[in-house]
């Protein structure tokens, strides 16, 4: 109850003090505050005086981060750029064949062995360089910037999706922040990532994890809630700890969610990263960019294909494999089971049919 | 001394149960405390005590308090007042990881949906109590296996739970709770969600593995036949309170109040009162002018269902003797068409 109180005291406290101050602050202010209340005219416009300094307030405290913890981004910049610079460095070496091979490879496993997803990725990701020779290197270059962003992503994403699952107070605390994520314009923090990190691609992949961690974080925690109460009980009443049950049972029973959000994070790093080419993120963006500037179109067009296909090729990678983990946890529909009989009987006659082959080269010997 | 003492527990749910408890102590009911506070009382003053080696069935309708119940006996929830003690230790008094410890070793539970991990094989779910208990793999492969012999479900152990039917997983979470041979098992609606025949093959099931394991059990049902079959003793519930504990005779004979009636109702009698119930006791009974010729013995603890052919075919009288043959009493066609009679 007095806590209560207390909250309700506080608001309105908190919104004098701001007017008083804003008031003293001001440059318009009347030279005597009871000229206010003999004089009304203010009332008609909106006097400058009631403006609230929070563009001053925000520009004395950035530039005093800047100058203070300067230092540490430089570190975060360099360590960040090193990484990029050696994935792509890494990927560029390697001849294209082999890249499209491995992306082939990654894709038949992942899947579960599907051929039709797995030769449908292979034809995307040769089309890339098809278009046009020097999107190869730039859809590398976007693909390492996306990467490392993902990386960041999931390595702070899912930890905090997990511990917004386990308490209502820190969900509410955080869900607003995430919010505000989703809908701050992304050049409202890609100009002061520049300001802090310089031009390039740190600003971007800072801008990317802000703009693709929340679809992780929520659907993380979303996952692990909706999980069956009844089979969490059950690992409870058999003496689980918190961390068994958690990698145990939460997280598995969790993962197509999981990988739902990756794939949403991925998604969406890739939009951010094709926009971090307006501030000098080289990689497909730029090459829109260039087409857009010189009025043409095809350059343009070609270079947009090259995105949608580079899209393709990664929502196939990330989905395969949540629909694989999903395929487990659904009952064998009778479809499934017929195929599955067919493949047997097939296999069956094959065999035979060696065998009877076999033993008639055995004869003719 | 009894295995597992219930005293005198509250459980109230909402946001301040300890500002509602004493209102609850002065007798309000759960109507009332929902319409006046938004708190919803899920037992009121519930004591119980459970013998080793019996089966103990709480009924009640749904939304009685079943569910809370149960799960204080393993603290999966923890009660606003009251003890709960198993084994002679205060429940409630263990700390984090001592009631881990005390879960492992004693008690293990069946679920009505079942509760199996969907991403774990048969034996991989049955063999999760030991892979808690860090029970060396091949060990534990070993017991599981022989679990799922024991309920009849060789050649599934690599299968998934989504791929069996439902008898079958309830049979995988019967193994996977005896897998780590617990003294206690906890049995929440464990057959309500199988179909009539299925359901009855479990409950032959059940009977068979307590009459060679001697565990203690606690199941819950709101069936009124499945508790008369299993219970060695039934709690009825309604609204939270214990209206009635007793042998099932004593539920069918002598029912507490009209709740409890009403449950008695449609039952099927014969199939409930045993000999030594009905009969007249032998000191009451006068047996001079019955031709000898017409009184067979029969055990005391036999159904009536088995007796009443006999009676209204030959107008015998039955002669109601213990295992060592002394009689202790008599069963005519009057004793039957008494005990049959709803009141
Ligand atoms: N976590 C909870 N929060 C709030 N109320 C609860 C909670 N769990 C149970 N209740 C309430 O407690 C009462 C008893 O619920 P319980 O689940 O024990 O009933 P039950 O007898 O098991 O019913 P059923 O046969 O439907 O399973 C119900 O009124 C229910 O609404
Ligand atoms: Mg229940």
């Amino acid at each position: 109850m007095i806590k209560k109180l207390l909250t309700y005291l506080a608001i309105p406290v908190i919104f004098i003090w701001l007017l008083i101050t804003s008031f003293k602050a001001s440059r318009w202010k009347p030279d005597n505050a009871n000229e206010l209340l003999s004089d009304f005219s203010w009332l008609n416009d909106w006097p400058k005086w009631l403006d609230i300094p929070l563009m001053k307030w925000i520009n004395d405290w950035f530039k005093f981060f800047n100058e203070e913890y300067g230092i540490y981004f430089e570190i975060v910049n360099n360590f960040l750029l090193g990484a990029i610079l050696s994935l792509k460095k890494f990927l560029v070496f390697l001849p294209w064949p082999l890249v499209i091979a491995l992306v082939v490879a990654i894709v038949f496993f992942s899947s579960g062995r599907k051929v039709g997803t797995t030769v449908f990725v292979g034809i995307c990701t040769f089309f890339i360089g098809f278009l046009h020779p020097k999107f190869w290197d730039k859809a590398i270059e976007t693909t390492s910037i996306m990467l490392i962003g993902i990386l960041i992503c999931v390595f702070f994403g899912i930890p905090l999706g997990i511990i917004m699952s386990r308490s209502r107070k820190v969900r509410n605390a955080i869900l607003p922040v995430l919010d505000l994520m989703q809908t701050i314009p992304s050049f409202c923090y890609l100009i002061p990532g520049i300001m802090l990190f310089g031009l390039g691609a740190v600003p971007a992949i800072i801008a990317t994890v802000i703009y693709a961690i929340p679809p992780l974080v929520r659907l993380t925690d979303l996952g692990i809630r909706l999980v069956d109460i009844e089979v969490i009980e059950a690992a409870e009443a058999f003496g689980a700890s918190r961390r068994q049950k958690l990698l145990g049972v939460q997280l598995p029973l969790a993962l197509p969610n999981i990988m739902q959000g990756i794939n949403q994070c991925t998604m969406m790093a890739l939009a951010m990263v094709v926009i971090a080419s307006m501030i000098g993120t080289r990689g497909l963006g730029d090459e829109v960019l260039l087409g857009l500037q010189q009025l043409n179109v095809g350059k343009a067009t070609e270079a947009g294909l090259a995105i949608v296909l580079l899209a393709i090729v990664l929502d196939r990678i990330t989905q395969a494999y949540g629909e694989k983990i999903q395929d487990r946890n659904r009952p064998l529909d009778k479809f499934n089971e017929k195929a599955k009989m067919k493949k047997a009987a097939k296999k069956q006659v094959t065999k035979e049919s060696t065998k009877d082959g076999m033993e008639a080269e055995v004869k003719t010997n | 001394m009894s295995k597992i003492e219930i005293k005198n527990i509250y459980k109230i749910f909402g946001n301040y149960p300890d500002q509602i408890l004493p209102m609850v102590k002065e007798g309000a009911n759960k109507e009332l405390v929902m319409e006046e506070t938004g708190h919803t009382v899920g037992l009121d003053n519930v004591s119980i005590s459970i013998k080793e080696g019996e089966i103990f069935v709480c009924m009640g309708l749904s939304g009685s308090g079943k569910s809370t119940l149960i799960r204080h006996i393993n603290r999966l929830i923890d009660p606003t007042a009251g003890q709960v003690t198993v084994d002679g230790v205060d429940v409630l008094s263990l700390d984090d990881k001592e009631i881990l410890d005390f879960r492992k070793k004693t008690m293990s539970m069946v679920f009505q949906r079942f509760g199996l991990f969907p991403h774990k094989t048969i034996i991989e779910n049955v063999a999760y109590g030991l892979e808690i208990q860090k029970v060396p793999e091949d060990q534990r492969k070993e017991i599981a296996q022989g679990q799922i012999d024991s309920v009849g479900l060789q050649g599934f152990e690599h299968q998934y739970p989504a791929q069996l039917s439902g008898g079958m997983q309830q049979r995988v979470g019967l193994a996977r709770a005896l897998a780590t041979d617990p003294q206690i098992l906890l049995m929440d609606e464990a057959f309500s969600a199988l179909d009539p025949l299925i359901r009855s093959d479990m409950q032959k099931q059940l009977i068979e593995l307590q009459s060679k394991l001697k565990k203690t059990i606690v199941f819950i049902t709101h069936d009124l036949d499945e508790s008369l079959k299993l219970g060695d003793h039934i709690g009825i519930l309604n609204g939270g309170r214990l209206v009635q504990v007793g042998r099932p005779e004593d539920i069918i004979m002598n029912p507490a109040d009209d709740y409890v009636k009403a449950f008695v109702k449609d039952v099927n009698r014969t199939k409930v009162l045993r000999a030594q119930t009905i009969m007249t006791k032998k000191d009451q009974f006068d047996a001079t002018n019955i031709n000898p010729s017409t009184i067979y013995k029969i055990d005391e603890n036999t159904m009536i269902e088995e007796i009443i052919p006999k009676v209204l075919k030959e107008r015998c009288t039955m002669n109601v003797v213990d295992k060592s043959g002394n009689t202790k009493g008599y069963i005519t066609s009057d004793e039957l068409s008494e005990a049959l009679t709803k009141h």
